[in-house]
This record gives structure tokens, C-alpha cells and sequence, in this order.
């Protein structure tokens, strides 16, 4: 216990480190992952902006970046953190990071959202004489934004899983902050403490989303 | 007779499935007369549905023209089409409401999709509302809605921007009898109140009883009966057209109910058709009797259709076969239809 007491500044600021990480590469890969996400579901084929050569790219894209494990895709974007902020330390680097590989999972979690749909509101806004990205944007997004927002709930769990795994790499936050004071030197009770932090960070999130999911969903 | 407000010709829509192209609509030609309401029947799968997609260009024709108040669909771009379409009205079997807007924002979509300023709009919506009984409703969500009063935020919602025509996709199809009754009332006013043609496609004999003055019947694609509804229904011309009639009005003993009918009636059976001709009965019977056979009522019914009266009556006539075949002989020369059911 004097081990955590003596670390409680450091505890203070990884907890605003975590925050800060999980809330900013939340809203930057949600931005991105909600352009990429409308991107496959408009350009499937038969849907609003049906294209399969795009579509095809697309998904082959998304596929090929989504399944590299958390750890290994902060080894592989390396250079481009350097060619983008310069560093690949701090919490600022890692955020990048989180970002990038969020995105991509946002992305599919936006289109199956987007997928379950009832194609009969899209063929209503259509006969109505609305243009294509009109229904896209104006119906299909406000139509899946319950599912849509339990998805980025979801999301949002595993953004708080990257950023403790970014300790690894100096990234700060609570998982650095475990590793470094608590299993390093061998004191538990600061790795149960972290442990206890992200479990109600998390609950917090999850929370959050479901209230916003119910007013949206109105049920 | 004034231009017809909508003109197929030659239409015809094919799928590809499994790498085999399936006419969906086959070689189509039909006018649609200002201020009538046409109902499409016909049983699932004839087309029915592609055939009105066909006429607000939400599917294009792999041949043939589409013409709609004097404007042929085919040649627009797609700038051009959405405009049309706004033009023309549409409801859905499955409503497909907007859940993410409330019913005054239904019913304000088209008019937002137009450019309608919002003044004029949140007054249109108003008398839109009203005018389908819904005006109570106007801040409530789709979801909390009975499915009558979701088709009638549908009718409101497709009449907002004053088309001339309305498309109605197997409106009342998912509706329970007395609610389909409402809706298909509501449907007579806004054609009669507001002289909005309107094309009804249904597989249901009371949205046909109930509001339509023409029907095309279809089958396999291809509409192969067209005509007024009482002259259809009395007098299909062809074989799939008697079916279909046969099959809504069930005023014919099906197969089942003549062997039961047998068991009774050693008889020959008859059936003859009944119209709103003054007499028919005296002439029946008379036909009956001057050939010396008697008859018994064993089947049948009577009942209304566009304000004229419909049915079919089926007599077991008992009597030597030579006097049994006078009598048939006599029926249709005295013009009434008979049929010996075998």
C-alpha cells in the first residue's frame, strides 16, 4: 500500500494520460472510421453508390489492417509516426497510433450498422426524389445511429484495451503505470489498482453508451 | 379521351438470376387515365410490384418507354428523374416510415428534398395531417404508431409535395380487415377530394371491391386482361384472369366442396352467373322449367361491386339428360352464362 500512496501523483496523471488517450483516438478514429465505414456500405454493390472496384479495394484495405494484433501494428506504424509527429514515444505518438488501428475496426462496425437498414426507408427517401448522398446522409446515418452508437460503445472498450497495451511502449497511462510501479516491482496492489481504474473506466463508457443508445433508440 | 398520366410501352424489365435472364415484366403496354384508380392484380411473383417501380423510375426498363404526365422517363438523367419523382407519390406495404423522424418529420421530408421554405412547409404539414386524421399525432414516433395510422403518415407523407399520382405497393396488405377498410377509404378521398390517379397493386379482393375503377390482371409478367372492374369480374376473357376472379370471389364451389355437394345431389350441377340484369332470375327459372327440370339450390352468392350486382348460383337440375341439356340450351340463349360443373 505505501508503494501506491508514494505513486499517487503518477497514478492522478496515467488516469488523465488513459483518459486523454482513449477520448481523443476515440474521436479521431470515429471521424475516420464513420467516413470509411459510409464509404463500404454506399459502395457495395447495389447500395446507394454501388461500386464493386471500389467496394473491392476498400475491404481488402480494411481487411488487411484490422486483424494485425495491437502490439505488432505499434511496432509496424513506426515510420509513420516518425513521418507524421517525429517520435514514436509519448502519449502523443501512442494516441496516433490508437487512432489509426481504431479506425479501421470503426469502420466495419459502421457498415454493418449501416447494412441493417431497412432498405424500404432508403426506396421511400428514392421515390421521394432525393438525391443519393441526401439519403445517405439525411436517412441512412440518423436511421442506424442506435445501433451505430451501441457499436462505438463497443469500440470504445477496446480503445481503452490499446491504450493500457501502449504502456508497452512508453506510451503512459494506466497500463504503463501497472507495469512500471506494480509488476516490475513486484507490487500487486497497484496492478489490482489499474486493474480496478480501466474496469470502471470502462463501465463508465459502457454506461454512457447505452443512455445515449436508449434516447436514440427510444425504447 | 384526354392523354393518359401514365403511357407504358412495350415494357419490359429483365433480371439476371443464376447468370438466366428473367423477365420480370414482360412486353407491357398500358395507359393509366387521368383521375381513375387502377388496381394491378394478380398473384405474388406476376410483377406487380416491378411494374411500379417501373412507372416512378426506382427500376429503368430494359426496353420500352415510360411515360408520365407527358414525360418520357426513359430519356431523363438522373437530376431529371428525381424531379419527377417528386411528382409522384408512393406507399409501401411495410410503410417504411422514417424512425428516425417524428410523423410531421415524415410527412416534411419531400417537401425538405423539394425545397419547400419552412413556413410553407410546417403549413402544408399541418393540412396534410389534418386531412388524414393524424394532426394529434404530429410529434409522436413512427413506433408508437398502429399500423392504420402508419399508412396514413405514408399517404400523407407521398401526397406532400400534390402529386397527380399516387403509387400504392400493396398498401393495405399488411393491415387487419377493418384497418384496411379505413385506409382504403382514405384512399377513395384522396382520389375523389383530390383527384389523385391512383395505381393500387394488391393480390386482395377488397382493395379492388373498395376502390378501384379499372384493373389489369397480370400474370407471368405480361398484363393480360384489362378492362372495368365490374366487366372483369362478371366476364374474365382469359384463363388467368378467370382464375384469379375465381379465386378472390369464391362464389364458385371449388373442387372439394362439389364432391361433398355429389354425395347429395345425384343431379347434374349448374352454375349459372349472375348480373345486374332486371329479370335474369324469371329467365332462369323459366329455362328451367319449359325443359321440364327441376332444380335446387345448392351453392352460391350475391353481392355488390362498383354499386351493380355480382355473383354465381350453382343448381343441382334433375330431369333426363336430353331435358337437362334443353335447359343449358335455353340459358344461353336467353343470355344468361351457365356452366355445367363437372
Amino acid at each position: 500500500m505505501e508503494g501506491f500512496l508514494s505513486t499517487l501523483d503518477v497514478y492522478v496523471e496515467s488516469i488523465w494520460e488513459t483518459l486523454f488517450m482513449a477520448l481523443v483516438s476515440m474521436v479521431a478514429s470515429g471521424v475516420l472510421g464513420l467516413a470509411l465505414g459510409i464509404a463500404l456500405y454506399a459502395t457495395r454493390p447495389g447500395h446507394l453508390l454501388g461500386n464493386r472496384a471500389v467496394f473491392g479495394v476498400l475491404g481488402v484495405v480494411v481487411n488487411i489492417v484490422r486483424p494485425i494484433p495491437f502490439v505488432i501494428f505499434l511496432a509496424a506504424v513506426t515510420p509513420l509516426q516518425i513521418a507524421v509527429l517525429g517520435t514514436t514515444i509519448g502519449t502523443g505518438a501512442v494516441t496516433f497510433a490508437i487512432a489509426l488501428a481504431a479506425a479501421f475496426a470503426v469502420s466495419r462496425i459502421v457498415e454493418q450498422s449501416l447494412v441493417g437498414v431497412d432498405p424500404g426507408v432508403v426506396e421511400a427517401a428514392r421515390a421521394a426524389g432525393a438525391s443519393r448522398l441526401r439519403i445517405l446522409f439525411g436517412v441512412v446515418v440518423p436511421e442506424g445511429l442506435g445501433p451505430l452508437v451501441l457499436g462505438y460503445t463497443f469500440i470504445f472498450v477496446g480503445i481503452v484495451d490499446m491504450t493500457a497495451q501502449a504502456g508497452l511502449v512508453g506510451g503512459g497511462g494506466l497500463g504503463d503505470y501497472a507495469i512500471t510501479y506494480g509488476s516490475q516491482r513486484y507490487d500487486w496492489g497497484i496492478v489490482y489498482v489499474s486493474v480496478a481504474t480501466i474496469i470502471v473506466i470502462v463501465q463508465v463508457g459502457q454506461f454512457v453508451g447505452n443512455r445515449i443508445a436508449r434516447g436514440v433508440l427510444r425504447r | 379521351m384526354a392523354e393518359p398520366i401514365v403511357r407504358l410501352t412495350g415494357v419490359t424489365k429483365r433480371y439476371e438470376r443464376g447468370g438466366k435472364a428473367v423477365a420480370a415484366v414482360d412486353d407491357v403496354s398500358l395507359d393509366v387515365h387521368e383521375g381513375e384508380v387502377l388496381a394491378v392484380i394478380g398473384y405474388s411473383g406476376a410483377g406487380k410490384s416491378t411494374l411500379v417501380r417501373l412507372v416512378n423510375a426506382l427500376e429503368a426498363p430494359t426496353s420500352g418507354t415510360v411515360t408520365v404526365a407527358g414525360q418520357d422517363l426513359t430519356r431523363l438523367g438522373e437530376k431529371e428523374l428525381r424531379r419527377a419523382r417528386q411528382r409522384i407519390g408512393m406507399i409501401f406495404q411495410q410503410f417504411n416510415l422514417f424512425r428516425s423522424r417524428t410523423v410531421a418529420g415524415n410527412v416534411a421530408y419531400p417537401l425538405k428534398v423539394a425545397g419547400v421554405p419552412r413556413e410553407q412547409r410546417d403549413a402544408r404539414v399541418a393540412e396534410l395531417l389534418d386531412f388524414v386524421g393524424l394532426l394529434d399525432r404530429a410529434h409522436a414516433h413512427p413506433e408508437q404508431l398502429s399500423g392504420g395510422q402508419k399508412q396514413r403518415v405514408g399517404i400523407a407523407r407521398a401526397l406532400a409535395t400534390n402529386p397527380p399520382l399516387l403509387l400504392a405497393d400493396e398498401a393495405t396488405s399488411a393491415l387487419d380487415p377493418e384497418t384496411t377498410t379505413e385506409v382504403l377509404s382514405l384512399l377513395r378521398r384522396v382520389n375523389r377530394e383530390l383527384g389523385v390517379t391512383i395505381v393500387v397493386i394488391t393480390h386482395e379482393m377488397d382493395a379492388v371491391r373498395q376502390i378501384a375503377d379499372r384493373v389489369a390482371v397480370m400474370e407471368a409478367g405480361r398484363v393480360v386482361e384489362v378492362g372495368d372492374v365490374y366487366d372483369v369480374f362478371s366476364t374474365p376473357q382469359t384463363a388467368p384472369a378467370q382464375r384469379f376472379v375465381r379465386s378472390v370471389l369464391h362464389d364458385r364451389p371449388t373442387r372439394e366442396q362439389l364432391a361433398r355437394l355429389r354425395e347429395h345431389h345425384p343431379g347434374r350441377v349448374v352454375t349459372v352467373q349472375i348480373t345486374d340484369e332486371v329479370g335474369l332470375q324469371k329467365r332462369i327459372d323459366d329455362a328451367f322449367a319449359t325443359a321440364g327440370v327441376r332444380t335446387e339450390l345448392v351453392h352460391g352468392g350475391v353481392g355488390e361491386l362498383r354499386e351493380r350486382r355480382i355473383g354465381s348460383l350453382t343448381y343441382e337440375a334433375t330431369g333426363p339428360d336430353a331435358a337437362v341439356d334443353a335447359a343449358l340450351t335455353a340459358l344461353r340463349d336467353a343470355g344468361v352464362r351457365a356452366e355445367e360443373e363437372v
